[in-house]
């Protein structure tokens, strides 16, 4: 397997404040990986730093080429579909125009109609509300709509920020199975940041522990899920 | 009734004006999220650029069509150079840009053209249409091209990609630009295409007002009242606003012994704090629910 993504020396502030110190961290094409870590750790910041969203430096590599200081747009284009905290849905438009915005900056008009039945598929609630206005949805069938959008895209790597935030435990469940699933059918490789260490452990390949902007821990996720620490601290119990 | 009637024609004459104009207001609403104090300049003076033309003897519709071009790339260079650099600064120093480019183009046409009123071809000419005295060929053509451009600029937002990116760009850039839409580029077409609507509106309205640097004033007025009545996110209802701000004012100033013609004026003002406290959606406007 080849790296998809790797972050080199990364690092970031809001003002004065340095946020990261330095990261290094890599993701293989085609798997999960998961960046862990409590409040203010930086996860966001990471994810927002590689859409070209703060100002960092550093180095980021995206398939080889340094992707650090390209416009967020331009970071969209090569197939990075971000997620971000409050799934970032046009709340004004439907389901539909939703999913088209998502396939706005493809080529390949033809194949998107077909794309979006595909999303139908995946997420059949989603058809249900087909023309309704986005932000009228639940939390979760935002959060279904998010990740749809995102991969209309055809995305070669999805940032997820959060995807549990302010879902109700089953829904969470769901979607961390459909995630799962979405991972192995459309061999789509996924960044996930989370609070919920548990879960993000179950589907991850690969974690890495965030704590005040440095990483701490790294490793194959089963092993991050059974160190003494991290489970004291993080997973709770 | 025969009077009645006559003064709703004559509303609907007036109304074509006010809604292509309104027009213009929702299409850089749309666009931009604000509205642009400076439209009415902006047409009169892309107006002043084909009365040039047609004085240097190009024929009405090449002046025309060259107009509009010239108005959508001017359009497109007034958002590179004067917003772009500001896109981050809160809404009030876009309203001082937005007045401040009022007084700079108005006074620019002064002291191009100066100030004497001039008057403009109709491609429609001014005769009677259909033998009636209610209605002139030009009014009837204005109420047509306002239809015709409606029905673009719906096709536009509903059915083109660009038309969609643009939405989405004005009503959410941060999320536009995860999903890889230029947004900057976004909001500086909608510029060129409100300027270049505007000059359409500027080049129909010319005839009926004269041509002068502060023909638009009240007009612009009128396009907000009749874009605020209709819904500054529907492009119809604008359309249907402003030629219901046209039919009010007329009615009002006949029917209304205090308003007469001299308090025709403030009918736009009313209308549009009327609708603010009752309807700030407008008329067709989408009224965005929204989960709390």
């Amino acid at each position: 397997m080849s790296k998809l993504l790797e972050v080199k020396n990364l690092r970031a502030s809001y003002g004065q404040v340095r946020v990261l110190h330095g990261l290094n961290f890599s993701l293989e094409e085609g798997g999960v990986t998961t960046l862990l870590g409590a409040n203010g750790a930086g996860k966001t910041t990471t994810l927002r730093a590689i859409c070209g969203m703060v100002k960092c430096s550093g180095e980021i590599l995206f398939e080889g080429k340094n992707i650090l200081g390209k416009s967020t747009e331009d970071v969209a284009r090569l197939g990075v579909a971000h997620i971000p905290e409050g799934r970032g849905t046009f709340t004004r438009m439907t389901v539909e125009e939703n999913l088209q915005l998502g396939a706005i900056s493809r080529r390949d008009t033809q194949n998107i109609p077909k794309d979006i039945d595909k999303m139908f598929d995946h997420f059949p609630r989603l058809k249900q509300r087909r023309t309704q206005q986005a932000g009228t949805l639940s939390g979760g069938e935002q959060q279904m709509l998010a990740i749809a959008r995102a991969l209309m895209l055809r995305p070669r790597l999805m940032l997820l920020d959060e995807p549990s935030f302010g879902l109700a435990p089953l829904v969470v469940k769901e979607m961390f199975e459909i995630l799962t699933a979405l991972n192995r059918e459309e061999k789509a490789s996924m960044l996930i940041v989370e609070q919920n260490a548990a879960l993000a452990l179950g589907i991850a390949d690969e974690a890495y522990l965030l704590e005040t902007g440095s990483i701490v821990m790294s490793g194959p996720a089963k092993q991050i899920g059974a160190d003494e620490n991290v489970r004291r601290s993080y997973l709770g119990y | 009734m025969e009077l009645f009637i006559q003064q709703v024609l004559a509303g609907i004459s007036t109304g074509a004006i006010y809604a292509c104009m309104a027009l213009a207001v929702v299409m850089i609403y749309q666009a931009i999220d604000h509205l642009n104090f400076a439209q009415g300049e902006m047409a009169m003076f892309s107006t002043f650029i084909a009365w040039q033309l047609i004085e240097k003897c190009v024929p009405y519709w090449l002046a025309f069509v060259l107009t509009v071009i010239i108005s959508f790339i001017g359009g497109i260079a007034i958002e590179r150079i004067v917003f772009k650099p500001i896109e981050n600064a809160p809404v009030l120093s876009h309203v001082v840009i937005f007045i401040a480019l009022y007084s700079v183009i108005n006074s620019a046409a002064g002291f191009i053209w100066d100030f004497t009123v001039k008057s403009f071809p109709s491609p429609f000419g001014s005769a009677p249409l259909f033998g009636s005295s209610l209605i002139s060929a030009h009014q009837g053509g204005m109420v047509a091209v306002t239809l015709v451009l409606l029905l673009l600029l719906y096709g536009f937002f509903s059915f083109t990609r660009v038309g969609l990116a643009m939405r989405a760009a004005a009503a959410n850039p941060a999320s536009s630009r995860l999903v890889g839409i230029r947004v900057s580029w976004m909001v500086a077409l909608g510029w060129g295409m409100a300027t270049a609507l505007g000059s359409i509106a500027g080049m129909l309205i010319a005839p009926v007002v004269f041509l002068e640097p502060n023909m638009m004033i009240s007009i612009l007025l009128y396009g907000f009242a009749g874009a605020v009545l209709g819904g500054l996110t529907s492009p119809g209802g604008a359309v249907l606003g402003g030629f219901a701000v046209g039919v009010i004012e007329n009615l009002a100033g006949t029917y209304i012994p205090v308003v007469g013609s001299e308090l025709k004026l403030p009918i736009a003002l009313v209308v549009i704090v009327v609708v603010l406290v009752f309807k700030p959606a407008g008329l067709f406007g989408r009224v965005v629910v929204s989960r709390v």
